[in-house]
């Protein structure tokens, strides 16, 4: 249990340190918003190693401790809507059988993009956002396969294959 | 990495591509005119060919010039809303989420699309 605390404060910890990485890694200059989403790393790694309850504890907190050090109420509802829908459905798809890590960070990606136009629209009240709905589809598959592709060979590295392994040791 | 993630994939960009075809053909737009708009209320409506400085509240400024819009100035730390597309007649929308403001591209002037042809 205490080993367990320990992991996900770790987790937490490197979520938030990638949050902020990310910001001096100029991936997508052009396409204002964008961002590859590092921080999805941690949660897509401890949402299988660990489980849907976990990472939510480790996207949550990581949203809630930067939104009030950095940000303010605006961006953490806005982050969290992205962050839920997006754990969510990763969580269902990673249930269904036949995709890998990638194909369940795709769908963290382009969902967390559409639970932020959501909200985005909710907030200006403005339905012509959706004009921007394709270009965050594909950069969501783009983004979450990048994030994916890294998930997997962390995974293959420090886990070393099957779901719960790391927990164990 | 399997073939369902690469159908996924696949079925995703697909349906972009569609949305993006559809939005090009079905609002292609003779926009004269631009629309802002803070917290859903308008503020004001401008015409693209004047050239002109509009304050918008006390947050944000665009610039009209040579028919196309651009936010050129807000008081937010991202400034996405300035590195947005301009607007011109093609249509187009700029926002700046913290200070909820909207510019988008006014009624369209086309003269509804076939009607005009035939």
């Amino acid at each position: 249990m205490n080993k367990k605390t320990a992991y996900l404060g770790l987790f937490t910890a490197i979520a938030m340190i990638f949050g902020y990485v990310e910001t001096l890694l100029p991936v997508f200059v052009g396409v204002p918003g964008v961002k590859l989403g590092l921080a999805n790393l941690a949660v897509v790694f401890v949402l299988y190693e660990y489980g849907i309850k976990e990472a939510a504890l480790v996207s949550v907190v990581r949203i809630l401790a930067i939104g009030f050090l950095f940000g303010n109420l605006f961006s953490i509802a806005y982050s969290l809507a992205g962050a839920v829908v997006s754990l969510v459905c990763m969580a269902l798809l990673k249930r269904v059988p036949g995709f890998s890590v990638v194909g369940v960070s795709i769908t963290g990606g382009v969902t967390h993009n559409l639970g932020q136009l959501l909200v985005a629209m909710a907030i200006v009240e403005n339905f012509s956002l959706m004009y921007y709905l394709p270009v965050l589809l594909v950069a969501g598959v783009i983004t979450g396969f990048c994030i994916g592709v890294l998930a997997q060979e962390v995974r293959n590295r420090i886990s070393g294959g099957p779901p719960g392994k790391f927990v164990k040791r | 990495m399997k073939k369902k993630d690469l159908i996924l994939a696949g079925g995703i960009c697909a349906l972009a591509l569609i949305l993006w075809l559809a939005a090009q053909f079905f609002l292609p737009g003779n926009h004269r005119t631009i629309r802002i708009t803070v917290d859903g209320e308008l503020y004001g409506e401008y015409a693209l060919e004047e050239d002109q400085v509009i304050a918008i509240g006390e947050t944000n400024v665009c610039e009209i010039k040579d028919g196309r819009v651009k936010m050129i100035e807000a008081d937010c730390p991202d400034h996405l809303c300035m590195h947005q597309k301009a607007i011109d007649a093609g249509g187009g929308t700029i926002v700046c989420l913290p200070n909820r403001v909207v510019i988008e591209a006014g009624k369209d002037d086309s003269g509804g699309g076939l009607d005009a042809v035939a």
